[in-house]
């Protein structure tokens, strides 16, 4: 048994699924995510570092975990929080069961607790800081852990620590590193690019010693004032280059021209948001992970002009400069998981490279 | 993009009469298609024949037109009410195909009426194999290997290239009529031949079996601006063999990773987006469980059964937006109806599982071949909704109303491995039940997978019940124990057997224990955002979602899945009693467990409850709602049965008393009511034994009917003419219910009478009587009934009038009572009285203008009929006639006897309504689907006792022009009266039998009436199934045929040359 104590004190108590923790605790922001399917590519996604994540849906781990799937090496979550875990994953690419990969990665996780009553908690109350603790942990000690500010250097942490390189015949793209995707990679060499991954702090003249034809910047954990560094770089390549950004990408190229960013009471996390282009006029489908937007009134006084919004909150979603072939979205056209309809962004930026 | 403007008239065609592969989920997608045009300021015309539905409620549309759903009267229709446009896509097949044929015909353009909802090029590649599979190879998605045949030298051809097995699908037809799987070459051929048969353009598909594959459908909507989404995909338990609407389905897919959801997604919008549908449709896969391989199965480009399913699994309504749609608004306008704060363009989020079993009727074809396949044979389906797979699933099993209240057949307890397992093979509609009977025996997962192909997934869900059952018997009275298996879905009932205590018993202690169950909501978001719909469904967590009300409430039970004897009518005086309910000020709560219906759409009540209805299910819900009471009589015989459990856990039954329903329904006390009020019924016995019944038939005289005590829909219902006939019927039915005696009664053959009465307690209004064209010995169901009476006497209608005044008022009626009388030599007989709503509630309803269930809903809950303004007495009848006809499925189930008898077999009905009689009968039987031949030949056989009265209504047939074949006996009596006929062998008895004859197609009409009884000669079995399969009319009954001469003779001319 195993134990999830939310910042208001309220305890939970339910079956340890994951990585066992005699003695020890896993804090975390909690956040819950909506996507029926795509628990493996959600663990594995770095932008969930430092955090506690509540799958809505049920039934959880049925189809178990394979080894395509991984969106990073090394999940770097605090938790996961399920209504129900499957002991065995039933699918043909599976190859151990979610419990295992929990354990794997030292991850703990909780099963069998009212998810939506959490959920709904999150909803009313906006995201939290919650522990998952042994089931004799005291709840004043974890009050006091609670009670503390959590770490702030998740980007440093999850980035690669040096480039790496992934040989193809097309354009040369740097992905700037804040935690990125697996599928924003796939998805480039897909496309035949040779991409060059660079740690989150790269300079601008080693970017530019591997004469790139394009800039993509990945997303990642986090708040994106936490690395106002990166803002001048970004400022100065995009001059040079065609950039595209995805989620913390985006918000820090809104940062780096001139927007502003915030927190959202709860985030959206989830593969059912739709954004709307407002220059094609269609909705599409999106997959979403971030707690932090940019705000749209601080656009307008920027070198930047929304091209995308939420349908549901009205939140900016796409973003572009004014006069440089630079782009961004705050959400995952990569999918996986989610939603394969915003794909075409990566033509978008290959032609914009093109044209260039 | 907004509305068009050129839209201020739209016409909406329903789906006409419930039959197999299309029921009531159609009235649901139609009537909030019809609401949701009208909320956007649309003038809406509806025409459907069927008057069981709340759509053709007067109050729901400007104009209601009960008519058929032929060419030929929309087109009147379309002339007279020139609309601007016209929406086919929320009434099936049928609307669908009528569309096709007036664009196609050119009249759409010429009357300037614009098709909404699709193109006829789509409607043509969706449904047109070969068009359909050129589309799929164009964009490049998968089809199985296939050929499009118009003969057996084409199918042998392909099978001789692909091999086994190979599916055969016929094109344009309801529910894969026809279609199955060929497994060898003789298979092959009967199926090819019936396929071709069935096919209005005599054409079929035969494709590369899949079978085995993953079965995953997708409901996909797009606008105008090509915007797309899914609103639910949902995976099939059943694997890819087993027809769709006969599957056990699950919402979301549960076995398929992320890649494999967004590789069938995307394929579904690319597909979508190919058809360029505006509004709904339906994508099928069959996706091979080792592989990324997939293929697209099929695609309805309109609202179906499945996306009524979706939008009660998921709260998004499918048909409301995508009758927007139509009207040229986009997704991204359309406000979500459940949030009311978000947009309809999103995909929902579930946070529960969903479940759904269809419901087949092999309870009332016993005969009929069980085994699924690509042919849909069942009638209805339930829903249920867990946060555990068990849960969804054990809590599906007992919405069913099968007499079961957990993954537990009886009937296989303590059978032997190999039968189980025999079982198993057989694919029928017992699979399930005979899978876990195999898993409590030890059979393996593995095992089971091999035979079935069932994902492990599921069938370790099922292991997992298995399991706890063990658990169960192992600790008794454990409340942590309890609670886990609560959370699993099992009921009390289960429990209390499993540690031989009273279900009553485990119910308290689980209270003692504070175990109970909390209500979620279906919010379409898995909560986040902010939702107030009232609909709602039970679990065991630990946060209850119910918001507390102050104000008065009213709970109404529901009539649960639609099966043959229980249909769509019961769920129209459901929704009615709800707005009665609400008009008085009341909240009205349902509890329903049919996602096909009306009555679970949340717009309808103040609050729904998705949940099988069981005492228990039932009891929770008014534990957490205290009602005022709860009104059983509107949900048929499933809510009646509930009075007396429920009243004995001291809920308050609104409207007549348990006392006076068992008054109604116990035979002995019936019986002795009748007597006191000096009321004749036939007489009767009731009977515990074989012995008994021998002897007391006799003493009765035969023929008799006999049948099960507490009957619905005639169940097992059987005329026996002899002692040899009682003593097998007994021997084939008397333990159908052993804690039921048998009831015998002498058999009167009359003609049949039916009342409906509403009563307050002391007024009774009869709002019509009807008149049965069959004579009594044909269920109420299956005939056609005629109001008002057109060849009874006053006297006689008098004499039924104060019959059921004084039995109503003896019952201490409150609310509805339907009574059937027989007029046998001038007396009138009682055959059965309910105090309850009944099929014909709507009919009437309509015909009467008495909105009865509501008038009855009133009365229930006080207010006088006198105040109402209706009086004691029966209601003058005025204006038309009305004719109400039944529909058959008799296509979709091979093996089944076509004859009429006791025993209901219709499973809809229509309206046909004029100023004559005949007219009005004429509209019916169009409307009933039934092809009225002008001319041409008639194949007779008729028995012995039925000959006589025959020759009147040959001589009339042969007057307007008809020839007769006829066999041995029946050939004899029509030459004595100097009828021109052609003899036939019987079956086998030469070259040219009966059969070649009706497969030779020189035949328009059969008349065939059978002998005795249950004496199936298996020749006339075998003839009446050729017609059919040919699509031939076969009448069993001279009423039947009688009726059907007087519209022939009304649409004739006299032949006759000078003299």
């Amino acid at each position: 048994m195993i134990k999830l104590i939310l910042e208001t004190g309220e305890e939970y108590v339910g079956e340890s699924i994951g990585s066992p923790i005699d003695n020890i605790y896993s804090l975390g922001e909690l956040v819950f995510n909506t996507s029926m399917t795509g628990y493996q590519e959600i663990l594995s996604d770095p932008s969930y570092c430092d955090q506690i994540v509540v799958m809505t849906y049920p039934l959880i781990g049925n189809y178990g975990v394979n080894k395509d799937d991984f969106e990073s090496l090394s999940p770097a979550l605090k938790g996961m929080v399920v209504r129900e875990c499957a002991p065995i994953g039933s699918n043909w690419r599976n190859e151990y069961s979610l419990s295992e990969l929990l354990k794997r990665f030292k991850i703990p996780g909780i099963a069998g607790i009212d998810t939506r009553e959490l959920t709904k908690k999150i909803r009313d109350k906006g995201v939290m800081k919650a522990a998952l603790t042994p089931i004799d942990f005291s709840l004043d000690e974890a009050k006091k852990i609670l009670s503390l500010p959590l770490q702030s250097n998740q980007i440093q942490r999850v980035s690669t620590k040096s480039p790496i390189h992934f040989p193809g015949e097309g354009e040369r793209i740097i992905l700037m590193d804040f935690g990125y995707k697996k599928n924003i990679l796939r998805s480039l060499l897909k496309r035949n690019c040779d991409v060059v991954v660079v740690p989150w702090d790269a300079s601008v003249e080693m970017i530019q010693s591997y004469r790139p034809q394009g800039i993509l910047l990945s997303n990642g954990p986090g708040d994106p004032k936490g690395v106002p560094e990166v803002l001048p770089v970004i400022k100065e390549l995009q001059k040079s280059y065609p950039m595209f950004a995805i989620c913390m990408g985006h918000q820090l190229f809104a940062l780096a021209n001139g927007a502003n960013t915030e927190k959202l009471k709860f985030g959206h996390r989830g593969a059912n948001h739709p954004v709307k282009d407002l220059k094609l006029g269609k909705v599409f489908m999106s997959s979403q992970n971030h707690g932090y937007a940019v705000t749209t009134e601080s656009v307008a006084n920027s070198e930047l002009e929304v091209t995308q919004i939420n349908i549901n909150d009205k939140t900016v979603e796409g973003l572009k400069h004014k006069t440089l072939p630079s782009f961004s979205v705050q959400y995952h056209p990569e999918a996986c998981p989610g939603p394969e309809d915003t794909a075409w962004l990566f033509d978008d930026f290959l032609s914009s490279i093109r044209k260039n | 993009m907004g509305i068009n403007q050129k839209l201020k008239k739209v016409l909406v065609i329903g789906s006409g009469p419930i039959v197999i592969g299309q029921a009531a989920e159609f009235d649901y997608s139609g009537t909030q298609a019809v609401k949701s045009l009208i909320e956007e300021g649309v003038e809406v015309v509806l025409v459907n024949s069927n008057p069981a539905t709340i759509m053709t409620d007067k109050e729901t549309a400007h104009k209601v037109y009960i008519e058929p759903l032929t060419k030929a009267f929309l087109l009147k229709i379309l002339h007279k009410e020139k609309p601007d446009g016209l929406l086919p896509t929320l009434g099936g097949q049928t609307a669908l195909n009528l569309a096709v044929k007036l664009e196609e015909e050119g009249h759409l353009k010429r009357l300037g009426v614009e098709l909404l909802g699709c193109r006829v090029e789509t409607i043509q590649k969706a449904e047109d194999r070969k068009l359909f599979k050129e589309l799929m190879l164009e964009i490049g998605e998968p089809v199985p290997e296939s050929r499009i045949i118009t003969s057996l030298d084409e199918a042998l051809e392909f099978t001789g290239r692909i091999g086994f097995p190979v599916i055969i699908r016929p094109a344009f037809t309801l529910g894969g009529t026809g279609g199955g799987i060929a497994e060898d070459e003789a298979a092959l051929r009967t199926l090819t031949a019936a396929g071709l048969a069935a096919s209005p353009i005599q054409q079929c598909l035969l494709e590369r079996s899949i079978a085995g594959f993953k079965e995953v459908e997708y409901e996909v909507i797009r606008d105008s601006n090509d915007n797309c989404i899914i609103v639910c995909n949902m995976e099939n338990i059943d694997p890819v063999g087993v027809h769709t609407g006969d599957s056990i389905v699950v919402a979301p897919s549960q076995t398929l990773s992320d890649r494999e959801y967004q590789l069938l997604r995307t394929s579904a919008l690319k597909i979508i987006r190919s058809l360029k549908i505006e509004g709904g449709c339906n994508v099928q896969y069959a996706l091979d469980p080792h592989s990324y391989q997939y293929y697209v199965i099929e695609v309805n480009p309109r609202v179906s059964r499945s996306s009524a399913l979706a939008s009660k699994a998921t709260g998004y309504p499918i048909a409301k937006i995508a009758a927007k749609i139509a009207l040229g608004l986009t997704l991204d306008e359309i406000i979500n109806p459940v949030t009311k704060k978000t947009f309809a363009c999103f995909e929902p989020a579930l946070d529960y599982v969903v479940t759904k079993i269809p419901r087949w009727p092999f309870d009332k074809f016993i005969s009929a071949n069980r085994r699924l396949g690509t042919q849909m044979k069942a009638t209805g389906e339930i829903m249920a909704l867990g946060r555990t797979m068990e849960e969804s699933l054990l809590k599906a099993v007992r919405s069913l109303e099968i007499g079961l209240y957990h993954l537990e057949l009886p009937g296989f307890q303590g059978k032997p491995k190999a039968e189980i397992i025999k079982k198993i093979s057989m694919q029928d509609d017992e699979r399930l039940f005979a899978i876990s009977e195999a898993m409590r025996i030890g059979v393996s997962t593995k095992e089971i997978h091999e035979l079935t192909k069932i994902d492990f997934f599921f069938l370790e869900k099922i292991q997992n019940i298995i399991k706890m059952e063990r658990e169960l018997t192992q600790k008794k009275m454990d409340p942590a124990l309890a609670l886990k298996a609560k959370r699993m879905g099992f009921s009390d009932h289960y429990i209390a057997r499993a540690w031989g205590t009273r279900e009553r018993e485990i119910y308290d202690w689980r209270k003692q224990h504070k175990i109970s169950p909390v209500f979620k909501m279906v919010d379409t978001c898995a909560g986040e955002f902010e939702s107030s719909t009232p609909y709602y469904y039970s679990t065991y967590e630990s946060q209850d979602e119910v918001l507390a009300s102050k104000k008065e409430k009213i709970i109404v039970l529901g009539s649960g899945p639609i099966r043959i004897g229980q249909g769509i009518e019961f769920d129209y005086a459901t929704v009615h009693a709800i707005d009665a309910i609400r008009s008085m000020g009341y909240e009205a709560i349902i509890i329903n467990n049919n996602p096909e219906t009306v009555s679970t759409d949340f717009n309808i009540s103040d609050r729904l409850y998705f949940e099988p209805l069981t005492v228990e299910d039932v009891f929770h819900i008014v534990e957490k709602e205290k009602p005022l009471g709860v009104i059983v009589q509107f949900g048929g015989q499933t809510a009646i049965n509930l009075a007396e459990p429920l009243a004995e856990r001291g809920v308050n039954i609104l409207g007549t008393s348990t006392d006076d329903i068992d008054r109604a329904e116990d035979r002995r006390r019936f019986e002795e009511l009748l007597r006191g009020l000096n009321i004749a019924q036939p007489l009767g016995c009731t009977v515990t034994s074989m012995k008994e019944a021998v002897e007391k038939s006799a003493h009765l005289g035969f023929p008799v009917i006999v049948r099960p005590s507490y009957v619905l829909g005639g169940r097992a219902m059987e005329i026996v003419y002899n002692e040899h006939e009682l003593t097998d019927y007994m021997r084939r039915n008397v333990d159908i219910n052993p804690t039921h005696p048998v009831l015998i009664d002498r058999y009167m053959i009359g003609r049949e009478m039916e009342v409906d009465a509403i009563c307050d307690g002391e007024t009774v209004f009869i709002p019509g009587i009807m008149e049965h064209i069959e004579k009594a010995g044909v269920h109420s169901g299956d005939s056609i009934a005629v109001y008002p009476p057109q060849t009874v006497p006053k006297d006689i209608q008098d004499r039924l009038t104060e019959t059921t005044l004084s039995i109503a008022k003896a019952l201490n009626i409150k609310g509805l009572i339907n009574l059937q009388f027989v007029i046998y030599k001038g007396d009138v007989f009682v055959l059965e009285v309910n105090p309850r709503a009944s099929r014909t509630v709507p009919f009437l309803s309509k015909v009467t203008g008495v909105p009865m269930a509501k008038v009855a809903t009133k009365a229930i809950l006080g207010e006088s009929l006198l105040k109402q303004g209706y009086f004691h007495g029966a209601l003058e009848p005025k204006g038309d006639i009305a004719v109400k006809a039944p529909v058959f499925s008799f296509a979709k189930l091979t093996e089944v006897e076509i004859a009429l008898g006791p025993e209901m077999k219709s499973t809809g009905e229509v309206m046909g309504r004029d100023k004559i009689f005949e007219k009005a009968l004429h509209k019916a039987f169009v409307a009933a689907g039934v092809v009225i031949p002008e001319s041409g030949t008639i194949l007779a056989t008729i028995s012995d006792q039925d000959k006589e009265d025959s020759i009147q209504i040959f001589k009339r047939f042969s007057q307007v022009g008809f020839d007769f074949v006829a066999t041995e006996g029946t050939a004899k009596i029509l030459e004595a009266a100097n009828i021109p006929v052609r003899k036939i062998a019987r079956i086998g008895q030469s070259e040219n039998d009966i059969i070649t004859e009706i497969r030779s197609g020189r035949i328009s009409l059969i008349i065939n009436t059978i002998s005795k009884g249950k004496n199936v000669e298996s020749d006339g079995f075998k003839m009446r199934r050729v017609a059919v399969e040919r699509g031939l009319l076969c009448l069993t009954s001279l009423d039947t045929t009688e009726a059907l001469l007087r519209t022939i003779e009304l649409n004739s001319y006299t032949m006759e040359p000078l003299s």
